[in-house]
């Protein structure tokens, strides 16, 4: 070793003088792509592989089951246009959509303003409006199923004290989905609360202060300087909650099943009974593909809105 | 400065090698292995753990592990998944509707029956239909474990005073709908709330119980066309809406207020499948159980049998096969046990045995065995699968009233068709 070392310094000191006319050399070309072969790799057998291998299945019957899949051609996409399940699990999907994100914006950007504060206060809006969102989705449905049971539940304990009739909450085909999303917002409102709170905090305190020499007063400066200052923050949680409300499944599956009557089955689970329950691996996947293109679109909708607005302010 | 690539191999070495070491701890056991995959999560699945407990102090030979997985679709969905990638556990359990609808002949491997008649299991211990259910091309694919049957439990205290209780203290039994309805008021009138606590949100073995009484078809004998006969099953929509309309059910119940409504005494009778037994037993409240009524013309009730499977596995070991084999004779020989949980066991030499028929309430209910009304045969029927979901999303409007009888048997047999029209994934 002793003998070695010098030897190996000596004879690495030119390439490394060298390295800058030669360009990189190739272990250290290489050396990039192993550090990133590990997501490579996982990006495309999880990720890749399956989004083709989708659209491939969604022409053939393939079945769960391992009995082999015949080809079809166009007949699951076909049986999924004239599907009034998907259609209407669909709006369910679009539906939970449009009732859960503006509360959980605007909330979350009241819950934000409140809890922006030092103190013992601050500190304990902060971690209360936090708290629900570290549960599990199992969690949190079995204690919001409880809330909501009629005869001894927390919420038709308190209409009833208060002199109103009881509502069965899940078991009601237009309630159910008001009270799933009751649960989601009270859920993950936390998530955006954060977002928010950590914007507001990027502001400097020195724009307040100039503000309020101006003799701005406290609706002035929350109007006229802290909402303009979010509004790239607003954009980004409107983004993000568009997309996770598409993607709704865990609470309504765990509360509702999709129920009373389908009237809050979600796409999510209509694709998972086909291809799970009912072994039909094709017909999932062509719904799936259906959903994905919906997905695009919003999302490409949404980047095109926010982008045009940083522009217009910019 | 010691040079770095050394010392990196060094770290991975010792990495590959902790690694090799990890695995050779499960890799050389000469045990053989018995991986067990069950759904069992009331107070059956209590029962099982103690049950296991004794096999594994037993049995020492064998490295067995059980699993308890969600019931229903996520438990199917799972031993599907397992069984189609041929790396499944040793043996699960299958709900007997289900046996059919599950692929035999892609998911499952066929139970050998020399090794299962040299560990003392023969076809003569079971009753016939039930053995003939487990039959799928000429080969045993499942070994019955029992039978569950939806009965009838009872609040003695409630019913007591209800003056529905016999000379010795059991439930004296009601025929014909006028007795049913009779018998439900007077509980109602004691509760003050309910008479009996059900499932609304799934009340699928109700109305397949009333339907079976009333000798309702389901599908022609080829099964390629649903021949539901409207008027009766429409009867027994109507019934359930009258008992929802009376007061004598709730309106909304699901399954854990039907255990909680049945608890708490807001309810004197329930109508569930046997299995929360312990659930009652831990609550230590006064029930009992007897057969759920005859309301109609014939003794029916919805019901079906757990089974053991062999879920396929694409390496299968000879020494486990024997082992597990060996273990689902065990579990039949000690299904007394079982038994105690609720169900009514199938292996027959344990049912005509004392320490089964002195079970207090279990032995109660036990004549209606042969009267068990299975699911109606498809790919897409069974415990936990579509047609009881397409039941449950129409018949629980029915309770809540959000539904006439005559629109939900109208969506539910348009649902019902729109699944005979897709092609058997299996």
């Amino acid at each position: 070793m002793a003998v070695q070392t010098p030897t190996r310094a000596t004879a690495g000191a030119p390439t490394r003088s060298a390295r800058p006319e030669t360009g990189q050399p190739w272990k250290e070309r290489w050396a990039g792509l192993f550090f990133v072969a590990p997501f490579l790799v996982l990006f495309a057998v999880f990720l890749l592989w399956p989004t083709f291998s989708g659209l491939w299945n969604s022409f053939f019957n393939t079945s769960l089951s391992g009995i082999k899949g015949e080809f079809l051609g166009l007949q699951n996409w076909r049986e999924m246009f004239n599907d009034p399940a998907v259609w209407s699990s669909l709006r369910n999907t679009l539906v939970f959509t449009a009732m859960s994100t503006p509360p959980l914006v605007v909330i979350a950007l009241v819950m934000a303003l409140l809890a922006n504060r030092k103190g013992l206060l601050g500190w304990l809006l902060r971690f209360s409006y936090f708290a629900p969102f570290v549960l599990p989705a199992t969690v949190v449905s079995l204690i919001w199923v409880w809330i909501y049971q009629p005869g001894f539940g927390l919420v038709n304990g308190l209409l009833t004290a208060g002199g109103f009739a009881e509502i069965d909450w899940l078991n009601t085909e237009n309630r159910a989905m008001l009270a799933v999303v009751i649960t989601t917002v009270w859920w993950t409102v936390g998530f955006n609360f954060l977002l928010y709170l950590a914007a507001l905090q990027g502001i400097p305190a020195q724009v307040y202060e100039a503000a309020a020499i101006d003799g701005a007063n406290g609706r002035q400066q929350l109007f006229r300087i802290t909402l303009p200052l979010l509004s790239r923050t607003t954009g980004l949680i409107v983004v993000l909650q568009l997309v996770a409300s598409l993607m709704i499944f865990d609470q309504i599956y765990l509360m509702t099943d999709g129920g009373p009557n389908y009237a809050t089955r979600p796409i999510v689970q209509y694709i998972y009974q086909n291809g799970f329950t009912n072994y039909r691996i094709g017909y999932a996947s062509a719904i799936s593909y259906l959903f994905f293109v919906i997905i695009v679109i919003i999302s490409v909708l949404q980047f095109k809105l926010f982008s045009g607005r940083k522009e217009a302010r910019g | 400065m010691p040079p770095p690539l050394p010392r990196r191999r060094a770290v991975l070495g010792g990495a590959l090698l902790g690694a090799l070491a990890l695995t050779g701890c499960g890799t050389f056991s000469s045990r053989p292995k018995v991986r067990e995959w069950n759904l069992f999560g009331g107070g059956d699945g209590a029962r099982l753990l103690q049950i296991h407990q004794q096999y594994v102090a037993e049995h020492p030979d064998v490295a067995f592990e059980a699993h308890t997985l969600a019931w229903g679709p996520p438990f199917y969905t799972k031993l599907a998944m397992s069984a189609a990638g041929g790396r499944a556990p040793e043996v699960a359990t299958l709900h007997l509707s289900r046996l059919k609808g599950f692929s035999p002949t892609t998911m499952l491997d066929p139970i050998p029956t020399d090794l299962l008649e040299a560990a003392g299991i023969r076809e003569s211990d079971f009753l016939p239909e039930t053995w003939n259910r487990c039959v799928v091309d000429g080969k045993l694919y499942a070994v019955p474990l029992d039978q569950h049957p939806f009965v009838l439990y009872y609040n003695t205290e409630i019913c007591q005073k209800a003056g529905l209780l016999g000379a010795d203290g059991k439930i004296k039994p009601v025929k014909g709908v006028d007795a049913f309805l009779e018998m439900l008021t007077a509980v109602k009138e004691t509760t003050g709330k309910f008479a009996a606590s059900v499932e609304t949100t799934n009340p699928w073995r109700m109305w397949w119980t009333l339907y079976g009484q009333l000798e309702g078809k389901f599908f022609s004998d080829d099964g390629s066309r649903l021949e539901l006969d409207d008027a009766k099953a429409l009867e027994a929509l109507q019934l359930m809406a009258k008992l929802a309309a009376d007061g004598l059910v709730p309106r909304s119940a699901n399954y854990p207020a039907l255990v909680a409504q049945f608890t708490n005494g807001d309810a004197g009778l329930s109508f569930n499948g046997e299995w929360e037994v312990t659930t009652y037993q831990t609550a230590k409240m006064p029930f009992s159980m007897a057969p759920f009524p005859v309301v109609y013309d014939v003794p029916k009730f919805a019901g079906d049998a757990h089974t053991f499977v062999l879920p396929r596995q694409s390496n299968r070991n000879q020494d486990d096969t024997k082992a597990t084999v060996e273990y689902i004779a065990w579990m039949l020989k000690h299904s007394a046990a079982w038994a105690a949980g609720g169900h009514i066991p199938s292996y027959q030499p344990v049912v005509s045995s004392q320490e089964y028929l002195s079970l207090k309430p279990q032995a109660e209910y036990r004549s209606v065995a042969p009267d068990v009304l299975f699911d109606p045969d498809a790919w897409f029927s069974g415990s936990g699968a579509q047609l009881q979901e397409e039941a449950g999303a129409a018949f629980s409007g029915v309770f809540s009233g959000q539904a006439t009888p005559q629109a939900a048997l109208a969506q539910f047999k348009a649902a019902t068709q729109t699944l005979l029209d897709t092609p058997s994934p299996v």
